[in-house]
């Protein structure tokens, strides 16, 4: 009924080989074969965002990506992005600034908040509340209402902004 | 007294030393939900573990004539496939009613559906395999004969004598009625200079929780225990159902909650997927895992707010509300949900109509009808978006009909703030509110005189702009009234524990739970400040019946004011017993010290005398040391319920300003405003991200959100793709105010702040889009969700 493949990646700096299921979905095979369960399935049709993780350096949907394309590639997870500190900034201004509730969203809302900031820095540019909204459009909070992931997101862009002048 | 953004108020007695009521602290439990490290139902694998995958009906109505499952049986990792007739030996079936809903009645429903499906989506078959992915292949392999009926979809004609009745046993298709006749209604239209009548619809919509139903059972049968790791709002509640319908005591059942991925009152019902993954951990002897997929839920998550009202208002010339009549017709799905009822909403929106306004002369009827589509039941601000939008719709059109300005209307009508207590026409008792003071609030917080200049300006460059409002009363802190009078094993009473570990920090173990809100971070506020430590000297555990007094968990706003209270009350006795300690260690005497930021020290000059580590030192490992006969208590339990009132009700008003695209139809909103008054506020951040997010979810009513059926009881966008819900992009930034009106029932004064939001907001919406085209001669819109196409023949455009 399926065809398994052998794949080989890195995820989180650490290289993985497993063979899986030609049909598993990359946020089914990091939840269930690699344990990081901080990547969430919310839709599982690409509509709620709370899957979002980094493959090469691009924020994909974890439920539209198969597990097999990721052959070679390097995934990144909330467990990495949090382990390396890069976006420890990000989540204390979460944390302090309660941008999150149930939190369910909230891996794949920083590693796209993330992206965003990470553009914006490379144009020397303070994203405006209208470029944080439209950014995280892709991301389903049912919480919080968004204004305060957006104030969030908002004083972080400012202080790396003031970090770099 | 007002205050506003995240200041703190001034406080009497809570303000004791290093007091944490009413400050904006962080929640202690968020770095390891920001580090993706919180552990979610869907993240609990338990060895043995296998995974239920269900067979839903493809049909609204339908009897099932036979199921194969011969093919099923034999496809790989397949453990047991289990049909509803098999699985009610396991678990016995239930009715959805409730003694103090006159009436009511409902027809026993199975974990899965035997002889008959009732709607689409209803599971008939389950398959449990080793993975879920095989457990779904093996599905496609059951064959199911069905012969389908006739579907009753239109509440309008569900009670006529030609529509099919669906449960033969009842008689007809009437769940509930209510009836109401307050004062002298016809009278008052006839002494009226002006009548309006508008037919409200609010649209059938649901929660869309980010993290679907979730639930993991695992049957010990050496233990003879049923351990339920469960998605839930209310852990003991389920426990008593679970047992009750598994033939066990409830001390062979515990349910322990994890983080939750969003609530909002779809986790606090029975799911008969979820009771079948218990029954088949039961039949099978080991843990069965069920996570709902996103289809699964839009066609099995409770429904809400599927309500038909037709409301007449009366006014005179002056602005005086006369009578308010509703007629309220509501379909709830095949089944009462078990054990709320699914009659609560309609119940509600007969109490809760013209709530703010004192007015002697109320006439309503609600009719509670079955259907052949999901199921209906409590959903965040339970009622209240209905009735407020029917209220404040209502008194919206009647000021325009009378050229009268929509807040003057209000400050003519609403209860006086020195006038309480009071009781509404429905007969709601009402300790002390402050609409006038929040409408004050209001208005100067939006600058009202300003933005009609801007609107009025806008308009004559062809830019339509509304101005919107809805004053609302909310229900919080719950007592026995709701549920526990009509039969319902749902405790309106909440406890606390408290410990002193052996380092001197603190331990809390509360009967409410956390699904996001801050429940535990207002816990931990309140026995920080009764008790006298730090808030990083403070642990809390919740959800777990086998490690927290037993409590109702967390709806209906009752949380922090229920839940706060008795962890209040539980510091101030451990502080008492800590004290009795010191007082033998230091040979003082105890009324004259205190424990402040973790220090004992004397109560009059606030002089060091003991540290808490030393105390509890001491006290676990050297008693040998106090007096003898004396034994100290480090760790106390504290119940609170609310005796004083049925409900402390919290009231507010929310304003929104926003632009109507007449060519598209479109609606950008552009500010949203909230005053609201909770009582005591023990954490400002907390009850406006409350008001916040509860605002979105409104709007989400008002503008996108619709399950949609066609007349053979399809639905029609079960996904998020066709579902619409709130993104950021569209969402405006919110503004909240607070007047503080503590209740007198509890020492801490607080009341609810979960759903005011929620309440007012599809209203509040709608009164603005009617106000940005009123100019345009548009014909009022009542029937939510406002959509562009709506809106464009509202303007007959299209």
């Amino acid at each position: 009924m399926s065809m398994d493949i052998d794949i080989t990646l890195t995820v989180n700096g650490e290289r993985v080989t497993e063979r899986v299921e030609a049909r598993k979905t990359l946020v089914d095979f990091v939840r269930d074969d690699l344990g990081l369960t901080g990547s969430h399935v919310g839709c599982e049709h690409g509509v709620c965002g709370a899957c979002t993780m980094r493959v090469d350096g691009v924020i994909v949907r974890g439920c539209l990506m198969l597990a097999a394309q990721c052959d070679g590639a390097t995934v990144e997870t909330i467990e990495g992005l949090s382990d390396s500190g890069e976006v420890a900034d990000l989540q204390a201004a979460f944390e302090q600034r309660n941008a999150l509730q149930c939190g369910y969203c909230t891996p794949g809302m920083l590693t796209a908040a993330q992206e965003l900031l990470q553009q914006a820095q490379a144009r020397n540019a303070v994203p405006s509340r209208d470029e944080i909204r439209e950014h995280i459009s892709g991301n389903y909070c049912r919480c919080t209402g968004y204004h305060a992931i957006v104030d969030a997101v908002e004083s972080v862009a400012k202080a790396r902004a003031g970090a770099k002048s | 007294m007002k205050i506003t953004a995240d200041s703190p108020p001034v406080l009497s007695v809570l303000d004791r030393p290093n007091s944490y009521i009413g400050r904006a602290v962080p929640r202690p439990n968020l770095q390891r939900l920001t580090q993706g490290r919180g552990q979610y139902i869907s993240d609990v694998t338990l060895p043995r573990m296998a995974h239920v995958a269900y067979l839903r009906s493809p049909h609204a109505h339908a009897r099932i004539v036979s199921i194969a499952t011969e093919a099923a049986k034999k496809a790989p990792g397949v453990v047991a496939v289990v049909t509803g007739t098999e699985l009610a030996k396991v678990m016995t079936p239930w009715v959805g009613v409730l003694t103090h809903l006159k009436g009511i009645k409902s027809a026993p429903q199975y974990p899965i559906a035997v002889d008959r499906a009732c709607w689409q989506g209803e599971a008939v078959c389950a398959v449990v395999a080793r993975t879920r992915a095989q457990a779904e292949d093996a599905c496609e392999l059951i064959d199911i004969v069905y012969e389908e009926l006739p579907a009753v979809t239109n509440p309008e004609t569900a009670l006529d004598p030609a529509t099919p009745v669906i449960h033969a046993s009842l008689g007809d298709n009437l769940c509930f009625e209510r009836k109401l006749d307050v004062g002298e209604v016809d009278k008052a239209f006839a002494n009226s200079d002006a009548v309006v009548e508008a037919t409200f619809v609010t649209g059938r919509h649901t929660g869309v929780c980010t993290e679907p139903r979730a639930v993991v059972a695992d049957w010990n049968e050496g233990e003879q225990r049923m351990t339920v790791y469960h998605a839930t709002q209310a852990p003991h509640m389920m426990q008593n159902l679970f047992a009750k319908h598994l033939d066990l005591s409830e001390s062979q059942v515990r349910v322990l909650t994890k983080d939750v991925g969003g609530s909002f009152g779809i986790k606090v019902h029975t799911y008969a997927d979820e009771m079948a993954t218990v029954a088949l951990s039961k039949l099978l002897k080991r843990p069965v895992k069920f996570v709902a997929d996103r289809i699964e839920s839009f066609v099995t998550d409770i429904h809400a707010r599927d309500h038909r009202i037709k409301g007449k208002i009366g006014v005179t010339r002056d602005g005086v509300i006369t009578a308010f009549e509703i007629d309220d017709l509501t379909g709830i799905g095949p089944y009462s949900v078990y054990p709320r009822t699914s009659g609560i909403e309609a119940n509600q929106v007969v109490n809760l109509t013209g709530g703010p306004y004192n007015c002697p002369n109320y006439r309503a009827q609600a009719r509670v009808v079955f259907q052949n589509k999901n199921v209906m039941c409590q959903y965040r601000a339970v009622g209240h978006p209905i009735a407020v939008a029917v209220t404040e719709g209502l008194v919206e059109l009647a000021a325009a009909k009378i050229g009268m300005d929509p807040l003057e209307i209000r400050r003519r009508n609403l209860f006086p703030d020195d006038g309480y207590p009071a009781q509404t026409a429905s007969g709601l008792k009402l300790e002390q509110l402050s609409h006038h003071e929040a409408l004050a609030h209001l208005d100067t917080m939006i600058n009202y005189a300003a933005l009609r200049a801007e609107q009025k300006a806008l308009r004559d460059k062809g830019i339509y702009r509304g101005i919107g409002f809805a004053s609302f009363i909310e229900v919080t802190n719950p007592s026995a009234a709701f549920y526990g009078v009509g039969g319902a094993k749902i405790t309106s009473q909440d406890g606390a524990t408290v410990k002193l570990d052996a380092q001197g920090a603190i331990t809390i173990h509360s009967g409410v739970t956390e699904q996001g809100q801050g429940a535990e971070a207002v816990l931990a506020q309140c026995v920080a400040s009764s008790f006298g430590v730090s808030m990083d000297r403070v642990r809390v555990v919740t959800g777990d019946t086998d490690n927290t007094p037993y409590g109702g968990g967390t709806w209906a706003s009752r949380a922090a004011g229920i839940g706060g209270e008795a962890a209040w009350q539980a510091g101030k006795a451990l502080r008492g017993n800590v004290l009795a300690v010191a007082g033998a260690m230091l040979q003082a005497k105890p009324e004259e010290l205190d424990i402040r930021n973790g220090v004992v020290v004397d109560k009059t000059t606030g002089a060091e005398r003991l540290g808490l580590d030393e105390l509890a030192r001491v006290a676990y490992f050297r008693p040998d040391t106090l007096p003898p006969g004396f034994q100290a208590e480090l760790m106390v339990t504290r119940h609170y319920v609310p005796r004083g009132w049925p409900f402390a009700f919290t009231n507010g008003i929310q304003a929104s300003y926003l632009e109507v695209d007449t060519d598209t139809g479109f609606v950008k909103l552009l500010r949203h405003w909230c005053v609201e008054d909770c009582g005591t506020i023990i954490n400002p951040q907390l009850v406006n991200e409350q008001i916040r997010g509860g605002v979105v979810q409104g709007i989400g009513a008002a503008l996108f959100e619709q399950c949609l059926y066609d007349e053979r009881g399809q639905m029609l966008n079960g996904n998020m793709a066709d579902y619409l819900v709130p993104m950021a992009v569209e969402m405006p930034d919110i503004d909240c105010g607070h007047v503080v009106s503590p209740t007198a029932d509890s020492e801490l004064g607080a009341k609810g702040a979960g759903e005011a939001g929620t309440a007012g907001a599809p209203a509040c919406i709608m009164n603005a889009i009617n106000d940005a085209l009123r100019p345009l001669g548009a014909q009022p819109l009542t029937d939510m969700p406002f959509t562009p196409g709506k809106i464009l023949r509202a303007l007959g455009k299209v």
